[in-house]
């Protein structure tokens, strides 16, 4: 009885943030599941069904395309930046600048990002005319930097800071006597990378990679401002969906290709979340 | 540490850099040069960066996103400091629930929120009126994650119970314990958390864009249709105010601030 009485006072502090919770983030969840499945009250699956169209397909395929590609070079050029970053002495000022650059890098998404691209490589950007008047090489072209393949660029600019920050702390929590022990065994350098450190590293690596995705995958920001019409891409067409509905006479069908990403970044985030458990096994 | 994986060293590493720099440096410094042209290509000028004051949407949408900071910053504070605290002490039983909570923003996009944030919303403006500001609310839920990850850092740091069980036995309430003994030992967290935060709400687009609210990224699209220099000199000052507020904050907490895993919702910002 006291312990029961006692747990409720105990919990009664935190009702606030659970309540807040609920409605600013649990609701809005479950209204774009809801929406999904049910037009003014009624439960049906066409809109669900809707997602089979060859627009909704085509703009999930080249939002999957979108994420693998940045995911995979930005996880490879990360794991290189990393690399060089603790070839340093872990105390050098040198580390701690750029781990520091990178990870205000990493924040620097959105409509900022797009406005930096479009004055290197727009229409009149700084490294267009550079090459315009030096080369004659029309960098711009037809305007890919607003096409599915600008996007890879942009995108890869926030993806490789994003990897150093995921991917140093494994990196750094290689040991020496590791190496030491491989060494005095006979072993070579390259066979310690294959057979030692490659092994360790890879669920850290490909957890990275797969956080990456989901990264590029939910972005919108950047994308929005860059692409101003047309949806290429699932979040574009999320857009189109809320903003023109009633014309497209398919109300709701917002709530469906929301409900589509929650899918696709929860799978990646559950497997992101096994491989961090496996690399944690370890690390430290 | 390092040691275990020898890299390159000297001029080698130096070379491999060079391309990394360019390529983080060069859009950075193309902004600059891009937001100080004159139309006729001769020399330079301030008026895109004057823009900034001198324009009435703009300069009431950078007064509406620092707004947005600081009434983020204070409800995150509020909802997340004492309920931390509380876990800690008195409730370690709901300590995975609260992590689990704060982190769920990570994987669920500020895209799939604002979609179904539409009931919810139709209820906030009923009852606080429709004011860009009342978006404060879904972004304290935005910037949970960096948040609880900064003050769970200094929290862990310090033995929060003792320190607790000190005060109440020399006659503190709990408000006095948490204001005047926990709060000021978790210092450096809090203000990793309120910097996190500042940076994210200033340059968050997605929400703003899809609800139909004027912040500053909103606006920032709307005159980069027409005017260039002025989009690319705001953008290029919300980066460099972001930048200063998380360099200063990396050499004053002396250490990386804490990861951004995700979507940013990105943060993108909030998000990419």
């Amino acid at each position: 009885m006291t312990a029961t009485r006692g747990s409720v006072r105990n919990a009664l502090p935190l009702v606030p943030f659970f309540v807040f919770l609920v409605i600013f983030l649990i609701i809005p969840t479950l209204t774009v599941i809801n929406g999904s499945v049910s037009t003014n009250g009624t439960y049906n699956l066409d809109k669900i069904r809707a997602l089979g169209d060859s627009a909704a397909l085509g703009a999930l395929g080249k939002s999957v395309l979108l994420s693998a590609v940045t995911a995979v070079i930005g996880a490879v050029l990360g794991a290189v930046l990393s690399w060089l970053i603790v070839s340093s002495a872990p105390t050098s000022v040198f580390r701690r600048v750029v781990t520091s650059i990178c990870s205000v890098l990493a924040q620097f998404g959105g409509v900022a990002l797009a406005f930096a691209f479009i004055a290197t490589i727009g229409y009149s950007g700084v490294l267009t005319n550079w090459f315009r008047t030096s080369s004659g090489i029309d960098l711009y072209g037809t305007g890919w930097l607003y096409s599915v393949t600008g996007l890879m660029l942009v995108y890869t600019y926030f993806q490789i800071p994003l990897m150093v920050i995921v991917f140093l702390p494994a990196l750094e929590g290689l040991r020496v006597q590791w190496r030491e022990a491989a060494v005095s065994l006979g072993a070579t350098s390259r066979q310690y990378w294959t057979q030692v450190a490659g092994p360790l590293l890879a669920p850290a690596f490909l957890g990275a990679t797969l956080l990456l995705f989901a990264n590029s995958f939910a972005a919108y920001a950047t994308a929005a401002a860059l692409v101003s019409q047309g949806n290429p891409i699932l979040p574009l067409m999320i857009r189109t969906a809320m903003t023109s509905e009633v014309v497209l006479g398919q109300a709701g069908f917002a709530y469906a290709l929301a409900f589509e990403m929650i899918i696709v970044v929860a799978i990646i985030m559950v497997g992101y979340g096994l491989l961090v458990r496996r690399t944690s096994r370890w690390l430290r | 540490m390092s040691a275990a994986t020898t890299g390159p060293s000297g001029w080698k590493r130096a070379l491999l850099l060079v391309p990394f720099a360019i390529f983080f440096f060069l859009p950075l410094y193309a902004m600059a040069d891009f937001s100080t042209r004159t139309p006729t290509g001769q020399g330079r000028t301030l008026q895109g960066w004057r823009n900034l004051v001198a324009d009435d949407t703009l300069y009431s949408a950078i007064l509406i996103s620092l707004g947005l900071a600081v009434l983020t910053v204070a409800l995150m504070l509020l909802l997340l400091v004492p309920t931390m605290i509380w876990v800690r002490l008195r409730a370690p039983w709901a300590t995975r629930i609260i992590e689990f909570l704060c982190l769920l923003p990570l994987t669920i996009p500020a895209l799939v929120i604002v979609v179904g944030m539409r009931d919810v919303y139709l209820w906030v403006t009923w009852i606080f009126g429709d004011s860009a500001l009342t978006l404060a609310f879904v972004y304290t839920v935005l910037v949970l994650p960096y948040a609880y990850r900064a003050i769970d850092g200094s929290l862990s740091s310090i033995d929060v119970k003792t320190l607790s069980e000190a005060a109440r036995s020399l006659g503190a309430g709990w408000g006095t314990t948490i204001m005047r003994v926990v709060v000021p030992n978790i210092w450096s967290g809090i203000l990793s958390a309120a910097f996190i935060s500042i940076a994210v709400v200033l340059g968050e687009y997605t929400i703003a864009s899809l609800a139909g609210y004027q912040n500053l990224q909103v606006v920032i699209v709307a005159i980069g249709k027409a005017d260039g220099m002025t989009a690319v000199a705001a953008s290029l000052a919300t980066l460099l105010f972001g930048f200063v507020l998380l360099l200063v904050l990396s050499v004053v907490t002396g250490r990386r601030p804490d990861s951004p895993t995700a979507p940013e919702p990105a943060t993108e910002g909030s998000t990419p």
